[in-house]
């Protein structure tokens, strides 16, 4: 399935037309968005980024979103004159939340549609099933996953994830306030693969280097739909509950933890990830009133609303609660999605910076990238300031922590960038291209 | 957790998934039984139920239980007839030949869901359960003072699930009744011993091969509505209870309908049990693995009877 979201597409001819009508007028104006500004550019052929999305499979509400991000963040590229004055196309192709089919994407967008560079994919066995396809296709692959593959130097250097921090570096920066406010003795949930793997290798030690201790470790695969047999195994000692899952069933699963504890449950302090496209406010949920929540991005709007975060906001079509504005109950994944928008950011600003004209300078903006430092907040980075490790290929930003408040996620608390680093595991730039 | 409220808990959710169990692999039964087609595509009717039950419940608003009651009909009935005119429009047409039938339904298969795909979309989307309170459940224990009552942590079941399972009762002994005390259950059971010598007697066998097929997938699509409140719609979960009620009707021998409540009960529990004790990975390496046993040693199932 390929669906073409073409916004600006112009011809060269209409361009010069354009141009010849009234190029002083508008230049002065500066305010005629989109089309316009593409003229001056030496080819204004579209620059075409490929959009691996997760249109079906267990991913497929993230898909939707990332979509949703996507085409709003390519949008405002465009609005303001593209990319080195080219516009940006978007080519879709649906993975099916499916390693093997991911692989075949990126050789659709390299044979096929002749894409400059890979982009948007979030599930972690995805991204490892794809991710050596990139680099034999040398196609620059820019992730939004989370997942720690890019950082430990399991995957490349065409492969790079500018634009959201990774799970290690969330469970560090997350560890101290869960052994300091809510206990020590914690039990795992997490699904079944390299993603959840990640938590549970990352947290344990994280924990441990605050005292406390991993007491259970429950694996449960990512395309269950029954959860209440999972739940016995949960040690009586256990004080804190930790539990991150994702996949289509995500609503059950928290569902079903609340009546299996009842009133007696410990401290549950969750990754948004269990609830991303659920309402926190849907029926069965209402003993999370209380529990903790780490937010990439936080969902509902808070008191100190920054100018850029509204901005964003207005422009993805979200809500007040990061629900669509046409339909209060279709919920996004709002702690995840901003990274496809700071990503599309990151590649515009690499590709402006490496004077990028096509294919033969993708390793000028792969170098561009990984020259990148410091990413202040702005609209391109709504989500906050952010720091850029060109050897590990990974950003750092920072963290929220919400706690639920009469049926709101409220920030209780938010870590700073220094509080997730951790030391490099590998050096991506002394590898050839 | 202590193994004996541990052990209630397995119980308790191994009946909710047998009760489940037992309706679809009825339907896959009879459709066997009666037509000797092999329904590839009986997991998509149960899922169809289950995408029905959200609109149903949807469109209709107010109280969670009048949507659900609405679906708990409306659903069954609509599946059974998608069924019914899809007998007739291919299965008809291909002489129920075993091999063809079998592609037929494949067919059917990637029909349903990608139609499904295309209109309700690729969302788990959740139906309200009618009434859903957590019951604590009590365990009893010895000791110094005797006898004693005592309420461990996380041993609980949902009025909603114990719903489930005396649904389930209910709607099996109705299909008995049905099979036994009526005169087409006569004509479906007349059909299925020897269809030529029914035909001969003038039973229309055509019309009751088409309502045989939309009874197998109502029974599914019956299920899927039992289960929505519990699991939520998706249209990809049509998969699993395929398997199960394969590796039920395997076991209790294809086309037997008591071998088949007995398996689905057999099966149920184990994976309850299992997965609740050990992992429910576990759980379908057995199940699969009776599977194997049973076609090695019993190939016409527990209670089949041998082709002569």
């Amino acid at each position: 399935m390929t669906i073409k979201t073409s916004n600006h597409a112009v011809s060269r001819r209409k361009a010069l037309l354009g141009l010849g009508a009234g190029a002083s007028a508008l230049a002065t104006t500066g305010l005629m968005p989109g089309t316009m500004g593409f003229a001056q550019a030496q080819s204004s052929s579209p620059i075409k980024i490929g959009f691996q999305k997760h249109a079906t499979g267990i991913g497929a509400a993230y898909g939707r979103w990332y979509d949703a991000t996507t085409t709003a963040a390519v949008q405002r590229i465009n609005d303001s004159g593209g990319i080195n004055g080219r516009p940006v196309e978007i080519v879709t192709e649906d993975d099916g939340t499916d390693p093997s089919r991911g692989a075949e994407a990126l050789e659709k967008f390299e044979k096929q549609h002749s894409c400059d560079v890979a982009f948007g994919t979030l599930f972690s066995h995805v991204v490892i099933g794809s991710a050596p396809r990139a680099a034999e296709l040398k196609l620059p692959y820019f992730v939004v996953s989370e997942g720690h593959h890019v950082a430990s130097g399991m995957l490349n250097r065409y492969t790079l994830q500018p634009g959201i921090t990774d799970v290690k570096s969330q469970v560090v920066s997350m560890a101290p306030f869960i052994a300091g406010n809510l206990g020590k003795k914690v039990t795992m949930i997490f699904p079944d693969f390299a993603f959840g793997h990640d938590h549970r290798d990352f947290f344990t030690q994280a924990i441990e280097a605050q005292g406390g201790e991993v007491v259970a470790k429950i694996a449960i695969p990512p395309t269950e739909t029954s959860f209440t047999r999972y739940f016995p195994s949960i040690p009586r000692e256990t004080e804190v509950i930790y539990h991150v899952m994702v996949g289509p069933a995500v609503l059950t699963f928290v569902k079903e933890m609340g009546e299996f504890f009842g009133p007696s449950r410990p401290e549950i302090f969750g990754f948004i990830d269990s609830l991303e496209a659920v309402g926190i406010d849907s029926p069965g949920l209402e003993f999370l009133e209380g529990t903790y929540f780490w937010e990439g991005m936080p969902r509902h709007v808070q008191g100190n609303q920054s100018d850029v975060e509204k901005t964003y906001r207005a422009a993805v079509g979200c809500d007040d609660r990061g629900a669509s504005i046409d339909d209060p109950a279709d919920v996004s994944t709002y702690a995840h999605m901003f990274g496809c928008w700071e990503t599309l950011n990151v590649i515009k600003a690499g590709m402006e910076a490496a004077d990028y004209q096509g294919p033969q300078d993708r390793t000028k903006l792969i170098e561009a990238v990984e020259a990148m430092t410091d990413m202040p907040e702005s609209l391109d980075h709504p989500q906050g300031a952010k720091l850029f490790n060109g050897k590990t290929h990974q950003v750092f930003g920072q963290q929220f922590i919400s706690k639920v408040v009469d049926g709101k996620l409220a920030v209780e608390h938010v870590t700073t960038i220094e509080e997730g680093l951790y030391e490099d595991e590998v050096d991506y730039t002394t590898q050839p291209f | 957790m202590e193994f004996g409220p541990h052990l209630m808990l397995a119980s308790l959710e191994g009946a909710v998934i047998a009760s489940i169990l037992v309706l679809t692999a009825m339907g896959l039964s009879i459709v066997f039984g009666v037509m000797r087609v092999v329904n590839v595509a009986h997991g998509e009717f149960f899922m169809l139920g289950a995408v029905l039950a959200w609109y149903v419940s949807t469109a209709l608003g107010g109280h969670p239980a009048i949507g659900f009651a609405v679906a708990l009909i409306v659903a069954p009935l609509a599946v059974g007839l998608v069924a019914a005119v899809s007998d007739q429009l291919i299965l008809k047409r291909i002489n129920y030949d075993p091999d063809r039938t079998i592609v037929g339904t494949i067919g059917m298969l990637f029909i349903i869901q990608q139609t499904t795909l295309m209109t309700f979309g690729p969302e788990a989307r959740p139906v309200e359960a009618p009434f859903n309170q957590r019951l604590a459940l009590p365990w009893f224990e010895f000791s110094e003072g005797g006898l004693q009552m005592i309420w461990p942590w996380g041993l609980s079941i949902t009025s909603y699930k114990l719903f489930v399972i005396f649904a389930a009762l209910t709607v099996l002994v109705a299909l008995w009744l049905f099979l036994t005390r009526t005169k087409i259950g006569l004509i479906m059971r007349a059909t299925q011993q020897d269809s030529e010598t029914a035909k001969a007697f003038g039973v229309p066998v055509g019309t009751v091969y088409s309502c045989v097929f939309g009874l197998g997938a109502a029974l599914a699509a019956l299920g899927a509505v039992l289960v929505v409140p519990i699991q939520q719609a998706h249209y990809l979960m049509g998969a699993d209870p395929l398997l199960m009620a394969f590796t039920v009707v395997i076991i209790g021998g294809l086309g037997s309908l008591p071998g088949t409540v007995i398996a689905a009960f057999l099966i149920g529990m184990s994976d309850g049990i299992i997965s609740v004790f050990f992992s429910p990975t576990l759980a379908q390496i057995i199940a699969t693995f009776l599977v194997a046993m049973i076609l090695v040693f019993r190939p016409q199932g527990l209670m089949g009877k041998a082709e002569t």
